[in-house]
């Protein structure tokens, strides 16, 4: 039965720098895909979702583990894979034409009919007329069908898409989508199967036979639904809300005891939480939204009510979580009283809800004493990203603390100053002299 | 017409202060140097250079042989920027000591090199070999550095997806270079082309006509040209010259620049049209040319093609795009290593034991002569700001007065300021003070104009909105210049400062000594000392005052200019 597997991912682990400046990206993931398989990878970001295809594609290599394709081992990049790029990757001094053949003229193939070829995968995708056109002068959603072009004018076996439609308005991706299913359930691609990589719940329930859903800190397989809907499928039917609601309690998770919702301070042992880079704006959203919900409520529902990508729908939530203005269980959210309080209140009232509950967040507590620790009172935001970096790769501890900081300022607890680089306590946070009597 | 482009943006390396690397690469300097004294020992005590003649005739042939030098260097520096700043982008360990190695050597007033460069050569070398060598060194020393920091910067930040589509569709290195790499770096290196010229010209006629003592040394070229012609006061000569030199300059702008900064226009990155994109009449009417539509289709094309077929070989193999990790140095790499400490260590030993024989008192007179230059320069660049802030920002903002003043500055700013010294030696000489005035004009005619075209890139940058609110605000005047021009000019005018520093200290080692007309006139400053102490061949003196000059660039850059840089890039970008 193992004869139609095409990629094999054995116990694979990437850890990124080097000495006490480690970052695993992902850990201990084990896949397979089967010829005929359109597999879709789901995460929200940071989950390695990018560097586990990237893994697959040869990009990059596993720090332990092997990826296999038909037995072998991959080093190097895979021969047999080519790529769909979420920014379209076409050479804008060529045009799209010239970017289809140049992916022939890698392969050594110099002939002049490599511009036949060319032009009829650029038939193919619909794009004939455009051929002497220039990527500048096309739509997003064009300029993603010359990369599909390009990407089959190699003739790959496993066709890897990163992200693909999310670079493009909401109907040029639909109709994409709608081609490449065409295309793909027609049989008329030589390609074997399909690995992509989304953050579009909807988009994966609608086009994969399979969803690998990753979870994060650090990335890992948390859930693998298999999706065995006929082609086309309907985001009305029941049966697909099921499968949407099924991967968004994975994705989301539950909400924790406090203790770890929200983790311990930079330093103390236990895992730190990076925060959630959500806006408060776009907290208050949320909560004003399901303020009007007695009962829990679909989350994958809200995607499309809110307008949100699944990636910030989820960073709010998270962000609600950790702050306890909300509960999640199995795919539904539903406010906490305090949450309510919160969405109700005034503008300065808000302020003050915020910053009790900022307060018991490890990583504003720990700032918070380090600051009150200091005489003056402010610290160089040097000290904070050093103390930091241990825990985290460089680019996430610098996030983390403009997320603090911005948090710390909405609830008055921090302050900023980007001219020297200093972070303080806020005025009305500063421990008042004692005046004796 | 395409100013904004041309911000002289210097590279911010690391870190401010002095680090390992500077220290390593400073006292490599310091040793190339003393070797180069060695050699310089040698040297004859008397040169003669060819007679230059001033015939109208003979201008041709100057240029003819001015321009090959130029282009001699040109070469030379295209290929040291692409070898140096692929290796650089390659490498990490590499990476490592070339990039500060180029800081250094960007802010190393190069003239201060010249006599030491020019003695040692024509002790080894043919006298008429020598001074062309060391004038063709000169140049490359002023063209290499920012080709070699574009080149290496369009490497470095060829977006990741333009990598990994190169990779994933298995592009053999041809085709990479050819298809990715030569199209990032294109734009870069022409700007940055563009400005070596400037700045090569800018050497050559310093360096075509140099006189220590009694060792005469010149080029027959439009430098050596002018500089006679200033001597016997042929006033017909020197038109003839200038003008020449102007009409070269022009021209290369119009047939070659132009043409390559209109056809390199496609490599934009941005996916979006440009509104006005580049232009040149001299491509259009190539393009439509027959003879070379015909040359294009049966010479450039199958060229092109052999070309491929012989380098576009598939590659077997493409490995990771990951940075290699840190690999362990080989025993050869070491033993290599040690002989480079080695050598190194012997050279500073001698080099201190050089700089020990001079005394005390000639030390003094270094530091007063460094004060003295110092305060030319800060002069020649205050006087420089007080006249660009206001022009430039007329030019930037007033698309009438640009329309009137750009052509002119244009024309202005392309004529290298040594080619004009003469001249202004020649009225300054006789009035009290005038030498001192006269190398104040020349640091000033040499570095005004990277001031003035980074302050009307700064001021055509400013955003319209933010007019239109200042004027909705009613801001007028005084505070008008403070709340919003000036602020917007910041990072310009440090960016533009930095140059141009940089260019008035390197000027002071032609401005402060001049041999004129078999009169030696000197002012007090380390140029002078630098100048004067090649001519008495007190070689020691010549080394510690050149070494004082390198350091004390080299730390003003650091602890001023770079600091005062990152201020501008944090506090008054507006694309952020």
């Amino acid at each position: 039965m193992n004869d139609n597997v095409l990629l094999k991912v054995e116990h694979v682990t990437k850890i990124f720098g080097q000495g006490d400046r480690k970052f695993t990206a992902v850990k201990d993931i084990n896949l397979t895909i089967h010829e005929g398989e359109f597999v879709a990878l789901l995460g929200a970001s940071g989950s390695g979702k990018s560097t586990l295809l990237r893994m697959i594609n040869g990009l990059i290599s596993p720090t332990e583990g092997a990826v296999y394709y038909r037995g072998k081992a991959v080093h190097g990049i895979n021969p047999y894979s080519t790529m769909v790029f979420q920014s379209f990757a076409l050479f804008p001094w060529l045009s799209v034409l010239a970017n289809v053949a140049l992916a022939l003229e890698a392969r050594g193939d110099m002939s002049q009919e490599r511009f036949s070829r060319a032009e009829k995968l650029i038939d193919l995708v619909g794009l004939d007329g455009f051929e002497s056109a220039y990527p500048r002068e096309l739509s997003g959603g064009m300029r993603q069908k010359v990369g599909f072009a390009r990407a089959l004018a190699v003739e790959p076996e496993l066709l890897c898409l990163d992200e693909p439609f999310s670079a493009l308005d909401v109907l040029s991706a639909e109709s994409l989508r709608g081609e490449l299913m065409e295309l793909w359930t027609g049989g008329s691609l030589p390609i074997k199967a399909v690995l992509m990589v989304s953050h579009n719940i909807e988009e994966a329930v609608s086009m994969a036979d399979r969803v690998i859903v990753l979870g994060k800190e650090p990335g890992r397989i948390v859930a693998e639904i298999v999706i065995d809907l006929p082609h086309p499928r309907s985001a009305k039917d029941s049966s697909f809300e099921v499968l949407m609601d099924r991967i968004y309690s994975a994705i989301a998770g539950h909400t924790q005891l406090e203790m770890s919702e929200v983790g311990t301070a930079p330093g103390s042992p236990g895992l730190t939480r990076i925060l959630p880079g959500s806006s408060v704006g776009a907290l208050a959203g949320l909560l004003e939204h399901i303020s009007g919900f007695k009962a829990p409520y679909d989350i994958y529902k809200l995607e499309s009510e809110l307008g949100v990508e699944t990636a910030h729908l989820v960073q709010s939530i998270e962000m609600a979580e950790m702050l306890d203005f909300a509960v999640v269980k199995s795919g539904d959210i539903q406010i906490t009283p305090l949450g309510l309080a919160f969405a109700e209140a005034s503008i300065l009232t808000r302020k003050e809800l915020f910053a009790q509950r900022a307060r018991r967040v490890p990583m504003i507590q720990w700032m918070i004493q380090m600051l009150k620790a200091v005489p003056s009172g402010e610290l160089p935001w040097k000290v904070f990203y050093t103390a930091l970096q241990p825990e985290f790769p460089d680019e996430t501890a610098e996030r983390q603390l403009d997320v603090a900081i911005d948090w710390g300022r909405y609830g008055e607890l921090l302050d900023y100053d980007d001219r020297d680089e200093m972070v303080s306590l806020d005025v009305s946070n500063r421990k008042e002299p004692t005046v004796s009597a | 017409m395409f100013l904004r482009q041309r911000i002289f943006r210097q590279p911010s390396g690391e870190g401010v202060g002095f680090g390992k690397g500077d220290l390593a690469v400073l006292l490599l300097i310091a040793v190339i140097l003393y070797f180069g004294l060695q050699l310089a020992l040698g040297t004859p005590a008397i040169i003669e250079g060819p007679e230059i003649n001033l015939d109208p005739a003979a201008v041709p042939f100057y240029a003819l042989m001015s321009i090959g030098r130029m282009l001699a260097a040109y070469i030379l520096s295209l290929l040291f920027s692409i070898i140096y700043g692929y290796a650089a982008a390659r490498s990490r360990s590499a990476e490592r000591w070339l990039m500060p190695a180029l800081d250094i050597l960007q802010s190393v007033p190069i003239l201060s090199f010249l006599p030491v460069v020019l003695l040692g050569l024509t002790a080894i070398l043919p006298q008429g070999i020598a001074v062309e060598l060391a004038a063709v060194i000169l140049i490359f020393t002023s063209q290499a550095w920012n080709l070699t920091f574009s080149f290496y910067q369009s490497m470095r930040t060829i977006p990741g997806e333009y990598l990994e589509a190169a990779a994933v569709f298995r592009f053999s290195p041809w085709l990479r270079f050819k298809q990715v790499e030569i199209p990032f770096a294109a734009m870069g290196l022409i700007w940055n082309s563009v400005m070596s010229w400037a700045g090569g010209w800018f050497f050559l006629m310093a360096a075509e006509m140099f006189t220590l003592g009694d060792r005469d040394f010149r080029l027959p070229g439009l430098g050596a040209y002018l500089q006679t012609a200033a001597i016997d006061g042929d006033t017909q000569a020197l038109i003839i010259g200038i003008v020449t030199l102007i009409i070269i300059i022009v021209l290369l702008d119009q047939l070659v620049w132009r043409p390559l900064l209109a056809w390199a226009a496609r490599f934009k990155v941005s996916q979006v049209s440009d509104d006005n994109p580049p232009t040149s009449w001299f491509l259009s009417s190539l393009r439509g040319s027959r003879v070379v539509t015909f040359l294009n289709m049966r010479l450039f094309k199958p060229f092109n093609l052999w070309l491929d077929r012989k380098l576009n070989r598939p590659p077997q193999h493409i490995s990771s795009l990951e940075p290699d990790a840190e690999r362990k140095r080989s025993l050869l790499g070491w033993l290599m290593l040690l002989l480079l400490a080695l050598l190194l260590g012997y050279g500073v030993f001698q080099a201190a034991g050089m700089l020990v024989t001079v005394p005390l008192e000639q030390w003094g007179q270094i530091v007063i002569g460094a004060g003295a230059t110092l305060l030319r320069v800060s002069i020649a660049v205050l006087i420089a700001l007080v006249w660009t802030i206001p022009v430039g920002v007329l030019i930037g903002t007033n698309a009438r007065a640009a329309a009137i003043l750009q052509p002119i500055v244009q024309i202005a700013a392309s004529i290298p300021a040594t080619a004009l010294f003469p001249i202004l030696l020649i009225r300054l000489l006789g009035v009290p003070g005038g030498a001192n005035m006269a190398a104040v004009l020349l640091m000033l005619l040499g570095t005004q104009w990277y001031l003035l075209f980074n302050v009307i890139a700064g001021a055509s940058a400013i955003p319209q909105d933010l007019q239109y609110t200042s004027d909705l605000l009613l801001l007028k005047g005084w505070r008008r210049w403070k709340t919003l021009i000036l602020p917007s000019l910041f990072p310009y005018i440090i960016t533009g400062l930095i140059t141009a520093s940089g260019g008035a200290w390197n000027a002071s080692i032609v401005a402060e000594y001049t041999h004129f007309g078999g009169e030696i006139t000197q002012v007090t400053g380390l140029g002078a000392q630098i100048t004067s102490a090649t001519a008495a061949g007190d070689f020691a003196l010549l080394l510690a005052a050149t070494l004082t000059m390198i350091v004390l660039v080299v730390a003003v850059n650091r602890l001023v200019w770079r600091r005062l840089f990152r201020v501008a890039e944090d506090r008054f970008r507006m694309d952020q």
